[in-house]
């Protein structure tokens, strides 16, 4: 997968100066980035930060007001059809015909982008059986569960073999189980196939799997980078400690580390450099008075990082969730 | 399938395939062939579903066997002191009633794209890399070859309506149904572009297709009626589809040149009797001026 071939390194996707007005509202208000060929690229923001309009105008869906974009070396206005043609998308909606089979929507999709009727049937098994679905192909698809759906679009958004994948929203309304095993697939998609995927999500968790992501907000991106320097940047990582008497335990926090400390749901919270670190210090030098019960570290999530530049949370439960998973796993002890 | 040694980018016209990697797929520049492909398969998946969706097509047989069996054998002794002799009331709204039978399955086809909205279908065929003429076009088409597949089930049922079953007068009846069907699919799209809800869509329909049917002559000659209808008559455009029907089916019957002038009457302008071609190319007319519409309608949205 490193071994991206540097032959032609045209930039899978390039978007220079791009704005969009709808009447008085400016949507995106200039906005550069490039996408590498090969690249997992991650785009999020808030609802209403200008994130769909963007993936809309990547998809020749809608026109920039202002400025450019080329998708797979193309012009998404001017050479729209090749544009077209190159990319794959897996809407957050779905747009099957549940009326027909696995296998007749997929069909359909090879005649309207025109695949050789040769390399269908091959490539309509290995499309399938990536995503699990060769055995299903000739049930109609209203008989498909929503995770079965959903795999079924992202192996028609491949028939084509498109350079650039476009996955907006892929695990939207999806159990847990479901989204874990559409990213499996996802993952596995990457190994097989020279693609680009750029993906917006929800789901901090999930922006984990991007090589980068981009942070745009109020029509502007504010922070693009790999997930993991994106987290070193922000900093610190949370602590959060049990004992037998809390309000002692922030007091002596204070007078002996320096740390302001609160209680946060239930627990003593801070933040320090190096928690790992810390840790050992704190049983050393906490008197017997406070007795601590239990320990617990926590690195500075995407979901942190997108607070820090955005200012809001994205409200999630299933985030919240994935969060205190990452605490267990990261308990004193057990590292 | 597991080697996984992909090398990009010289996709552009490498036939070979080496069967374990990921498939090579050059999708071609647009070309004709390819937009007649996509013709093709939006055709061919009106017929799929139309196949797999059997109450439709029996319901849809309903309302027409309704008016040919209880309004024609009921209205029959009362109409049949103005019909020539040899000519039942059932066998005289026959032709009509067969236009009903279209009427219904037509604009259910054309429907069926405020539905593919609805449920997310209709953008994967605006966003694929055809031009929008094929998709409308092959919607058209569907909608007329389904619409025609349920006249024919219609048509079985001639004999009963004492309507011979000649060969001949079976294909001219076809060949005018599916006229009938692709004009009326085609004005169905062309609505269909511009109304987003399913409800008011079916609403819209039926305000406008009760008229058109009772304004016809589906059930009445269109001699001797009092100007204002002879005037709402003549703006019915499902009349002067109507009207050559009818005189296929009457003109199979050895009716005297009387008899036929009381059952068959030309539709008459200001006292002129237009012509069956013109009343047919009229339709046809009709039917390619909304296709085009309907096409410039949906090369706008999006």
């Amino acid at each position: 997968m490193t071994a991206i071939p540097p032959a032609i390194s045209v930039s899978a996707i390039s978007v220079s100066a791009l704005t969009k007005k709808y009447g008085e509202i400016e949507a995106v208000r200039g906005i550069d980035f490039e996408v590498a060929a090969g690249e997992t690229f991650g785009f999020l923001g808030p609802n209403g930060a200008g994130k769909s309009t963007t993936i809309k105008i990547l998809c020749t869906l809608a026109d920039p007001t202002t400025g450019s974009a080329r998708v797979a070396g193309h012009d998404v206005v001017t050479e729209r059809d090749t544009v077209r043609r190159n990319i794959g998308l897996v809407f957050q909606d779905t747009t099957l015909d549940t009326y027909l089979t696995g296998e007749q929507n997929l069909r359909f999709h090879a005649d309207l982008y025109g695949v050789p009727k040769q390399a269908f049937a091959p490539r309509l098994k290995q499309v399938l059986e990536m995503v699990a679905l060769w055995d299903r192909k000739d049930s109609v698809v209203a008989t498909y569960s929503g995770g079965m759906k959903r795999r079924l679009e992202i192996a028609r958004g491949l028939l084509h073999a498109p350079r650039v994948l476009f996955l907006d929203e892929p695990t939207v309304g999806l159990d847990p189980q479901t989204r874990v095993s559409i990213w499996e697939y996802i993952n596995d998609l990457k190994q097989r196939e020279d693609i680009t995927i750029f993906l917006t999500t929800h789901y901090m968790d999930e922006a984990e799997n991007c090589d980068r992501i981009a942070i745009i907000d109020h029509g502007k991106i504010v922070a693009i980078d790999t997930p993991e320097a994106l987290k070193a940047s922000i900093g610190e990582d949370r602590v959060q400690i049990s004992t037998a008497d809390d309000p002692a335990a922030i007091r002596e926090l204070r007078e002996r580390f320096g740390i302001e400390a609160a209680v946060r749901e239930g627990l003593v919270t801070f933040s320090v450099a190096s928690g790992e670190q810390f840790v050992p210090r704190l049983f050393a030098e906490l008197p017997d008075t406070v007795r601590i019960r239990s320990v617990s570290v926590a690195r500075p999530s995407l979901d942190d990082v997108f607070m820090s530049y955005t200012g809001k949370t994205i409200r999630d439960a299933e985030a919240t969730i994935g969060d205190r998973n990452r605490m267990l796993a990261t308990r004193f002890g057990r590292r | 399938m597991a080697a996984s040694t992909t090398e990009a980018s010289t996709t552009e016209a490498a036939p070979e395939q080496n069967l374990t990697d990921a498939i090579r797929v050059a999708v071609p520049a647009q070309s004709l062939r390819h937009d007649m492909r996509a013709v093709s398969i939006v055709w061919r998946r009106e017929l799929i579903r139309f196949k797999s969706d059997r109450l439709r097509a029996v319901t849809a047989l309903v309302q027409p066997v309704l008016f040919l069996f209880v309004l024609g054998t009921g209205l029959s002794r009362l109409a049949g002191h103005g019909l020539p002799p040899g000519v039942d009331y059932k066998t005289f709204i026959y032709p009509g009633v067969l236009a009903m039978s279209v009427l219904f399955t037509a604009i259910f086809s054309a429907a069926s794209i405020v539905w593919d909205r609805e449920f997310g279908f209709l953008r994967e065929m605006l966003v694929a890399p055809v031009h929008r003429w094929a998709i409308v076009v092959g919607k058209c088409l569907g909608g007329a070859t389904v619409a025609t597949f349920q006249g024919i089930v219609f048509l079985a049922l001639a004999g009963v309506a004492n309507v011979p079953y000649n060969p001949l007068l079976m294909l001219t009846l076809v060949g005018e149904l599916l006229l009938l069907s692709f004009t009326l699919t085609a004005f169905g799209v062309m609505m269909a572009a511009r109304i987003k809800q399913i409800q008011a869509f079916m609403a819209l329909t039926q305000m406008l297709l009760m008229p058109m049917f009772f304004l016809s002559g589906a059930l009445y000659p269109l001699s001797g009626l009092p100007t204002w209808l002879t005037v709402l008559t003549r703006i019915d455009p499902l009349t002067y589809i109507v009207s050559p029907i009818r005189h296929a089916v009457l003109s199979h019957l050895n009716l005297s040149p009387l008899a036929m002038r009381t059952v068959s009457p030309a539709i008459t302008w200001d006292g002129w009797a237009v012509p069956l071609g013109l009343s047919i190319g009229m339709v046809a007319v009709m039917g390619a001026v909304l296709l085009g519409v309907a096409i410039a309608e949906f090369r706008k949205t999006e």
